[in-house]
């Protein structure tokens, strides 16, 4: 496990957890972090305010890197302008894109995905674009430059879990960035069910935030993360899914 | 008294747009009767993951009453799902309180004799400046409906001013034409609410007698010619009590429903007034809305459109309000002043629009936000 990096744009990270900071208090976001043990955190730039009350950014550890996400865009354009936006803030390189125009389940549309992927890459950014799981806009979101692929388990907020897995899979399958299961997962089971998959990392937020005790959650889905990234790497057994197995073989009759 | 005009009728500056939502909000509300609602049809409403217009319609019923509990402790998880314990935080702004409308349950009504005021772009440049070192950074603009006196270039002026101060400029004016809203968003301003008050057109017709406002059809249209217009939300609104609130309740919500199946990226909100008492009517009071049924209409809305912002009023006491807020309300005012000019270092110049309940200043509800574990939100969204 120790050589075990998740890599993305050149960047390695130890952990496989990213932390969304959205939907809970503030002065929680240190604790969640710690006992997450997460190295990337999420973070809405329409909620990094730059006044003098409760700023978010002044909460996160220094040592974690941040992930501003452009949630508020509806467009490809809005994106690009949200994204150069949290680079001249100060909020780095890295940028998840996020393109909404459903107010009601907050499914990203592809389409204007790949577009803002595609000029920010050339930008130099290190884009991360949430997605709905399509393999054609994967690979569309792979030659824009991506440099991972964040396709949706079920939508934000809904804790229903990996309702797209077979999906999912076939992105696993066949794109070669790392594959992070973000949006929809609601427990512990199903992050480790995403990395069992073999997807590179999980990101939740209202998971963790809705729980009872937040730090504690955030450490079961650390601990979770962690179990089922060592059954991908052990190599999963076999796991009978349809009748027994015989124990005279059908073809017992076939002659030496 | 003079000879009532036609409510119904557009003025001929008025714009017209395809009838068709707000001819199906008539019509869900003609048709709705609170009372065919039955407790199976609360149960079946409870035991769907998603609600529709029928449940909606059990939900709001009596019938549905002796479940408060249940459907306030559903309600509460929706709200936790969209929001997680995000609150978000604001303040009206009145900047004018002239009127041309008589509205008989409203205080700025043309007829109430109060102090008219007006501040002019310096005075409500001092105001945001006194509202902005509170910390807050969404500021709702409110004017009395006087296009003489507060005209859409006033208004857009305002706008500009706010946008220095403030990350989120909401609106509460007069309901303007498409290209007027066209002209308010590129000042800066992105979310307009419009009360429609009540949504029984003959109720209505009594209590608009004069004014731009008597004109209900056109009222009704405004939050889709706020969008055509380019605004990024519209809030909903009917003011419990007038009508049967039952009612006027699931028109609301229809209304809203219908908008966003039309407009998908639109940001919907609500908001649930009830009446209060203005300066020289002290009679006014809610009748049958009390807290109970209040608390109904908001978890209602939550179980209906569980991501939509629903805001609650500081017309409501200190204690409804903190409870609601955990409940499903997601936006709350604080430091209201319903006059004109109380911010800042301008004097009081015109009176109120009428009663609130809840005097607490930012930092007060800021702190009782925190205290129940909720994180107060100063600003959820970036003008790009």
């Amino acid at each position: 496990m120790e050589n075990d990096k998740l890599i993305i744009g050149g960047h390695e990270f130890n952990s496989r957890f990213i932390l969304g900071s959205g939907k809970y208090s503030l002065d929680l976001i240190k604790a969640a972090v710690e006992n997450a043990g997460a190295e990337i955190i999420t973070l809405a730039l329409r909620r990094a305010t730059t006044g003098n009350v409760a700023n978010i950014l002044d909460y996160i550890p220094e040592n974690v890197t941040l992930l501003p996400n452009t949630s508020g865009a509806r467009n490809a354009d809005e994106a690009v302008r949200i994204a150069r936006l949290a680079r001249e803030v100060g909020c780095g390189d890295f940028i998840k894109i996020e393109v909404i125009k459903d107010s009601k389940y907050l499914l990203p549309d592809n389409y204007e995905t790949i577009k803002a992927t595609e000029i920010l890459a050339k930008e130099g950014f290190i884009v991360m674009p949430y997605m709905y799981p399509d393999l054609n806009v994967a690979r569309s979101l792979r030659d824009a430059g991506a440099a991972s692929i964040m396709p949706l388990g079920a939508p934000i907020g809904s804790n229903k879990g990996i309702c797209t897995k077979e999906f999912i899979k076939i992105l696993i399958d066949e794109i070669d960035l790392p594959i992070i299961v973000d949006a929809g997962i609601g427990k512990p089971s199903q992050a480790c069910e995403a990395m069992e998959m073999g997807a590179a990392a999980v990101m939740a937020n209202t998971a963790i935030a809705t729980a009872g005790n937040i730090p504690q959650m955030a450490e079961a889905f650390k601990n979770a993360i962690e179990a089922g990234r060592l059954a991908y790497l052990a190599g999963m057994g076999r796991v009978i899914e349809k009748g027994a197995s015989a124990s005279s073989p059908l073809t017992g009759f076939l002659e030496n | 008294m003079e000879q009532r005009t036609n409510h119904m009728e557009y003025l001929p500056d008025m714009e017209q747009i395809d009838p068709t939502i707000k001819n199906q909000v008539i019509e869900a509300r003609n048709n709705y009767n609170a009372d065919e609602y039955t407790e199976a049809d609360v149960k079946i409403a409870l035991s769907h993951e998603t609600k529709t217009p029928r449940d909606f319609g059990a939900l709001l019923s009596p019938a549905a009453l002796p479940f408060l509990e249940e459907i306030a402790r559903q309600a509460k998880i929706e709200t936790r799902k969209h929001f997680g314990n995000s609150v978000n935080m604001f303040t009206p702004l009145y900047i004018s309180n002239y009127c041309e409308n008589y509205c008989i349950y409203c205080g700025f009504n043309c007829h109430n004799k109060i102090h008219r005021a007006k501040l002019n772009a310096e005075e409500i440049e001092k105001e945001m400046q006194a509202i902005a070192k509170t910390g807050l950074q969404e500021i709702l603009i409110l004017t009395g409906e006087s296009k003489k006196m507060s005209d859409v270039k006033y208004i857009g002026e305002a706008c500009k001013i706010a946008r220095k101060y403030f990350k989120v400029v909401g609106l509460e004016v007069y309901p303007m034409n498409s290209d007027e809203y066209k002209y308010i968003h590129e000042c800066g301003a992105d979310y307009v609410t419009v009360f429609q008050e009540t949504y029984d057109s003959d109720k209505y017709e009594t209590l608009h007698l004069a004014g731009h406002k008597r004109v209900f059809p056109y009222r009704l249209e405004t939050q889709e010619r706020a969008l055509m217009g380019g605004m990024r939300g519209v809030g909903f609104a009917a003011l419990l009590g007038l009508a049967d609130f039952r009612k006027d309740a699931f028109a609301t919500g229809m209304h809203a429903y219908l908008i966003q199946r039309k407009y998908p990226h639109a940001e919907i909100a609500f908001s649930c007034p009830r009446l209060r008492p203005i300066i020289n009517n002290d009679k006014i009071n809610p009748k049958d809305v009390h807290e109970p049924q209040l608390l109904q209409v908001i978890c209602a809305y939550r179980l209906f459109m569980p991501f939509a912002s629903i805001t609650i009023s500081t017309r409501e006491c200190q204690r409804f309000r903190d409870n609601v807020v955990q409940i499903a309300a997601t936006k709350i005012s604080a430091g209201v002043d319903v006059g004109i000019g109380g911010h800042g270092d301008n004097d009081k110049k015109g009176d109120e629009q009428f009663e609130i309940s809840d005097g607490r200043n930012v930092k007060q509800v800021y702190d009782a936000l925190v205290e129940n574990g909720l994180q107060p939100v100063m600003s959820d969204y970036i003008y790009v």
